[in-house]
């Protein structure tokens, strides 16, 4: 493997939800530069897919690795290299986007300057709209708020679920420029959603 | 027959086969009536030395033989917290289903022997001192360990993912069982400083050998009323939480 | 600004920008000793000696009614899955949030009590004492309270189920808290108590992140 080549791969995977088990023996692999669409009908397991490649839960067999080394070994790192984006938003209401990126940014443990985050705010349209508390913004300006985060974060590799919902034209438009940049620069995607993504050059794995 | 001599490797890989809910079904099934037979062998002789061997006290005439059930459900009570709390830290550990469900089973059966503690306690106590409670240190930890395992119960019931409940009890029975001597010794704190009930339950006067022996018998008469129970329960919940298994449908409990 | 110190800015300022959560506790805090000698009689001497119970007693349902709050908000907004994926260590974290928690729930407490404890006709000394004993009590409470706090997250029942788990295991410190402030009204030697009061907070130190950590870890697979 190269200097800055990574890679993420899922070995056998099975994941159980109560006492069913949703997929079993599934095997994955992206590596630098690649990004992977993942794709199937509701309550198929492509959440939870997700969930078990960020590591938040196991897999009830198999096992996962990043960079050849299994995740359990040290998460930390893992999470360092990892942007996790979920249904919810993860932004406190009561705070501004202002602050709702500074202190996301101190607990990805990144040193980002108010004038970075401003940047990245003003690229997603969110000019003057800084420091008004989350909840004053609409649906789509609170996912602005995220593809700023994603910017400022700068991981390797995005897991993104269902990314392009309550995005408008001209957000989804953002979005899909901001990750064909990132797989450019040789980052990782993974992504689900439920919609043909309108982006070229993935992989697609159908549950 | 050097042939069939099970190597260390096959002992401990025979020991892990009955981790499985599977193999532990009928296993438990073929033991539970000898343990019963236990509980009764141990109940005749033990309540016989209670009534007719031990003799009469001194000052608390008959009414002491409650000793005889109060002391033996409190140390079952704590005993099987400890056994549960085992349980629960193996499948945190290993991840074994079984060891949670053993701990499930366990819990009820803790959470009554506490109960008839203090019930029992309770009884002695009217006749000996007028009062149905006191506030000594026994008694008081007794009533304590019972919120710990209904505590516990309340918090498996609410959970409804089988494997968060089994995880989430593990942690609180861990926390438990490392709290309980803690609260049994700031009990014991309590009661002293504030010069409580001047009697206490725990006080019984120098022990006759065969009162200590009748205790003894009572108590493992318990321990194995609670390891039949608790064998019983736990198959049970085997049924219920493996109820989509193919070997659950051949059974003919069920089928 | 490290991730630790991140969290508690983040939880601070939560509260400052709704403050009537803060202050709810407070004035609960505050009706409850008061409903005791409405409810026993206003005799001084009397008062004066259920006043460490009675106070420590309402801390102990002040801080509970805290502790519904601790992870829960967290949890529903997706908060509490960023940190578990951070490059932090969720134990640093989740420190972070039950120190906020007692700045926020306990300090309170404590600046409050002297106040309360002159309506229950209380000297300075023992004043004192109640400072001191809750300065060092409240922080257990907060530190044993989050491992119940996580172990009901999203549970039905929650509250309830809270309260059930964990005043149990407040007992504890409620002995050594009161009984501290108690012997010191009557001229008794404290040093016992706050020893063992002491020992208490440094095992909770140790032992309730990782237990708080476990839980949260597993309510949010």
């Amino acid at each position: 493997m190269s200097l800055n080549q990574s890679s993420l791969r899922a070995d056998a995977i099975t994941c159980v939800r109560g006492e069913r088990a949703l997929f079993t023996g599934l095997d994955l692999e992206v590596t630098s530069g690649e990004w992977l669409h993942i794709r199937g009908e509701n309550g198929i397991g492509k959440t939870s897919l997700l969930r078990l490649l960020s590591g938040l839960s196991k897999p009830a067999a198999g096992c996962i690795f990043w960079n050849n080394q299994p995740i359990e070994l040290d998460p930390d790192d893992y999470h360092r290299n990892l942007l996790f984006l979920g249904h919810r938003d993860a932004l406190k209401e009561d705070l501004t986007a202002l602050e709702n990126l500074v202190i996301a940014s101190a607990l990805d443990d990144l040193t980002v300057s108010e004038e970075e985050i401003f940047l990245a705010l003003h690229r997603f349209g969110l000019r003057g709209r800084e420091d008004l508390p989350v909840n004053c913004l609409s649906a789509g300006q609170k996912r602005r708020v995220l593809l700023a985060r994603l910017l400022l974060r700068k991981a390797k590799l995005w897991i993104l679920d269902e990314p392009f919902n309550a995005l408008d034209t001209q957000a989804v438009e953002m979005l899909s420029g901001l990750i064909a940049e990132h797989i450019a620069v040789g980052g990782m995607a993974i992504m689900t959603s439920h919609q043909v993504i309108p982006m070229p050059n993935g992989r697609v794995i159908q549950l | 027959m050097s042939a069939n001599k099970i190597s260390p490797e096959n002992r401990l890989m025979t020991w892990f086969r009955f981790s499985s809910p599977a193999t532990f079904y009928p296993l438990a099934g073929r033991l539970i009536p000898f343990f019963w037979a236990l509980t009764a062998i141990f109940g005749a002789a033990g309540l016989w030395i209670s009534f007719f061997i031990a003799p009469v006290d001194a000052v608390q005439g008959d009414g002491y033989r409650i000793i005889f059930v109060h002391v033996p459900t409190s140390w079952m009570s704590m005993f099987i917290y400890i056994m549960m709390a085992i349980w629960a830290g193996l499948g945190l550990v290993f991840n074994t289903r079984l060891s949670a469900m053993m701990a499930q089973a366990l819990a009820p059966t803790g959470a009554l022997m506490a109960f008839l503690s203090l019930w029992t306690g309770a009884f002695w106590g009217k006749p000996m001192w007028g009062a149905w409670w006191v506030w000594d240190a026994r008694l008081t930890s007794e009533l304590i360990l019972l919120f710990l395992y209904l505590g516990f119960m309340a918090l498996q019931a609410s959970i409804d993912d089988r494997r968060r409940a089994d995880k989430a009890g593990a942690i609180l029975a861990l926390v438990g069982v490392v709290n309980v001597p803690i609260i049994y010794f700031s009990v014991k704190w309590w009661n002293t400083l504030h010069q409580g009930a001047s009697v206490s339950v725990n006080k019984s006067p120098s022990m006759a050998h065969t009162m200590l022996w009748g205790m003894l018998l009572m108590a493992l008469c318990f321990w194995m009323y609670s390891i039949a129970i608790a064998l019983m329960r736990a198959r049970v919940i085997i049924l219920e939480r493996e109820s989509h298994a193919d070997w659950v449908r051949t059974l003919k409990e069920v089928g | 600004m490290n991730a630790f110190l991140a969290v508690i800015r983040r939880d601070l300022l939560l509260v400052m920008r709704r403050k009537s959560e803060v202050l709810t506790i407070v004035f609960f805090f505050m009706i409850v000793t008061s409903l005791f000698p409405l409810g026993i009689g206003a005799d001084t001497a009397l008062l004066r000696k259920i006043a460490p119970g009675v106070i420590w007693v309402a801390a102990l349902l002040s801080t509970m009614l805290g502790l519904q709050r601790l992870f829960a908000t967290d949890y529903a907004d997706g908060t509490l899955e960023q940190m578990a994926l951070s490059p932090t260590p969720l134990a640093l974290l989740v420190g972070g949030k039950i120190t906020a928690h007692w700045l926020v729930c306990g300090l309170p407490l404590v600046l409050l009590a002297p106040v309360i404890g002159i309506q229950f006709d209380l000297d300075a000394n023992t004043l004192g004492t109640l400072i001191l004993a809750l300065l060092i009590g409240t922080p257990i409470l907060s530190l044993v309270g989050a491992i119940g706090a996580a172990l009901t997250l999203g549970v039905r029942g929650g509250g309830v189920l809270l309260s059930l788990l964990v005043l149990p295991l407040y007992i504890p410190v409620l002995i050594f808290g009161a009984g501290a402030v108690y012997a010191q009204s009557v001229d008794l030697d404290i040093g016992g108590h706050f020893s063992l009061l002491a020992a208490l907070l440094v095992l909770a130190l140790f032992f309730a992140p990782w237990a708080t950590t476990a839980a949260v870890r597993i309510a949010i697979e």
